[in-house]
């Protein structure tokens, strides 16, 4: 265990999901066992083959100021309501701009002002296209954005590294923060991938769910009957910080993230590699990281997508990795996969599981595959010990990202 | 039949403020977008193209550079 770093700490969270348009309307929701998917209404739907998605409680358009909307693509208005809420929890540090630095990321970017901008360019013209579209396609225009609303000058980065987008990013932080390049760094995930070319080109890989007679029930991590993800949309970040700057101002501190673990597989595009060796080394890199043992995380908020190949791989690493027989939950039961934003809403997850010391369940799991081996919880939450616990979120991503993020408690 | 300095002021108001969200009163002929409004570059050429629309004068690129005031635009519009 390293004792000269420097520890980074969680003193601000910031969400909006398909459950809630902030965290605690979404933690809530979660701890009910609500499901955040419901069925389609665009003239489109008739054209894939899955019919629903968790699109979000709240729609931005309807927080944000208009002149300041038209201008972000969907995933960039996720991600500034989502940093901002972050930003207040963590009562608005007074920070060096120069020391403070935003690591925001996103699976595909701004797809939506992309394929309109085409349509448009095609109908009308060049000269009818906002000026704005670039900034709105590009996927570090949420990181930007956000770095401007908040005077960040310490480095503004993106991760891209689709389904692990967040976990990345708030590993990267840590790391920026580690580095003495920053004091407090905004750091997450956002998405706003819910389009028929997204839903085609995902029912093209056959990886969705079709239980388009029970959206609610389509989402279920582990469960025998689980036949694909369920897209979602929303962002989730949260503000890291120096433990030493965090107690110099006073700050109310979450958690520690205390560590962070990234592999690849080299092994396929879209695929897990079989064994799980990446996930499980991600999760051994983290705990090392964090000057843990293996026996220490007593939770794990797992990528579990609904895949039919994915949650074994994922449950049989976690079993390698971890003896404390963590409580190992997949919240995409009930907010559905956010890509790129999975990451930064599972780590507010699992820093809240850790502060309220209690886990939420895993919907939908009526029939848990065989050998998974790994304690899951389903029906209620479940309550986790009191002492000093760690937990550790996972996401992997597409093109065959793992990232382990270990967080421990304040 | 052209539109009045009033007609035009209006309107320009009310372009000025969907787009940057700038209240309309504060849209009047002496003040600069740059200087006076904080509009930037973008956003004037999203002006310039609503307000080709709604009076129907176009705008070229060469010309919007030296519409400096609100007062700018209404005199190129009504010429």
């Amino acid at each position: 265990m390293s004792t000269n770093r420097v520890r980074v700490v969680v003193t601000g969270l910031g969400t909006t999901t398909p459950l809630g348009g902030d965290v605690a309307s979404t933690w809530a929701a979660l701890l009910d066992g609500r499901s955040g998917i419901r069925t389609l209404t665009e003239d489109w739907v008739d054209t894939v083959p899955a019919k629903f998605a968790g699109v979000a409680a709240v729609d931005p358009g309807e927080v944000l100021p208009r002149p300041e909307a038209r201008r972000l693509d969907r995933y960039e208005q996720f991600a500034l309501i989502a940093a901002r809420q972050a930003w207040q929890d963590a009562g608005a540090p007074e920070v060096e701009p120069t020391r403070l630095g935003v690591v925001v990321g996103s699976g595909i970017g701004g797809i939506n002002t992309i394929l309109q901008a085409y349509d448009t360019y095609r109908e009308k013209g060049w000269n009818r296209l906002s000026p704005y579209t670039v900034p709105m396609l590009m996927p570090n225009g949420a990181a930007g954005w956000i770095s401007i609303d908040l005077g960040a000058q310490a480095g503004t980065h993106a991760a891209v590294s689709a389904c692990a987008t967040g976990a990345e990013s708030i590993g990267q932080a840590i790391e920026m923060i580690r580095s003495g390049r920053a004091d407090v760094v905004v750091a997450g995930g956002s998405e706003a991938a819910i389009h028929p070319l997204n839903m085609a080109s995902f029912a093209a890989m056959r990886a969705m769910s079709t239980r388009n007679d029970e959206p609610h029930r389509a989402s279920r991590p582990f469960d025998k009957g689980r036949d694909g993800f369920v897209l979602g949309e929303g962002a989730g970040i949260i503000v890291l910080e120096s433990e030493a700057h965090a107690k110099a101002r006073g700050a109310k501190i979450y958690a520690v993230a205390a560590g962070v673990g990234i592999t690849s597989d080299g092994h396929h595009i879209s695929a897990p590699e079989p064994t799980g060796i990446g996930g499980k080394t991600a999760m051994l890199t983290a705990i090392a990281d964090a000057g843990l043992s293996a026996a220490d995380v007593r939770h794990v908020n797992a990528h579990a997508t609904s895949t039919p190949v994915g949650d074994e791989i994922e449950a049989r690493a976690i079993r390698e990795a971890l003896t404390g027989s963590p409580l190992v939950t997949s919240t995409k039961s009930m907010t559905g996969h956010l890509l790129g934003g999975a990451g930064g809403i599972e780590s507010v997850f699992t820093i809240l599981a850790l502060s309220e010391r209690i886990v939420p369940a895993t919907a939908n799991l009526d029939d848990p595959a065989d050998g998974l081996d790994v304690d899951i919880v389903r029906g209620e939450p479940r309550k986790l010990p009191d002492g000093q616990l760690a937990a550790i979120n996972n996401s992997f991503g597409f093109g065959g990202h793992n990232v382990a993020v270990a967080f421990t408690t304040a | 039949m052209a539109a009045t300095e009033q007609e035009i002021l209006a309107g320009l108001g009310k372009i000025v403020n969907e787009i940057t969200g700038i209240p309309a009163s504060e849209v009047t002929p002496e003040k600069s977008f740059v200087d006076d409004l904080d509009i930037d570059s973008l956003s004037m050429v999203e002006i310039a193209v609503a307000a080709q629309d709604e009076f129907g004068a176009e705008i070229p690129d060469d010309q919007l550079k030296h519409l400096k005031t609100v007062k700018d635009v209404i005199n190129f519009i009504q010429n």
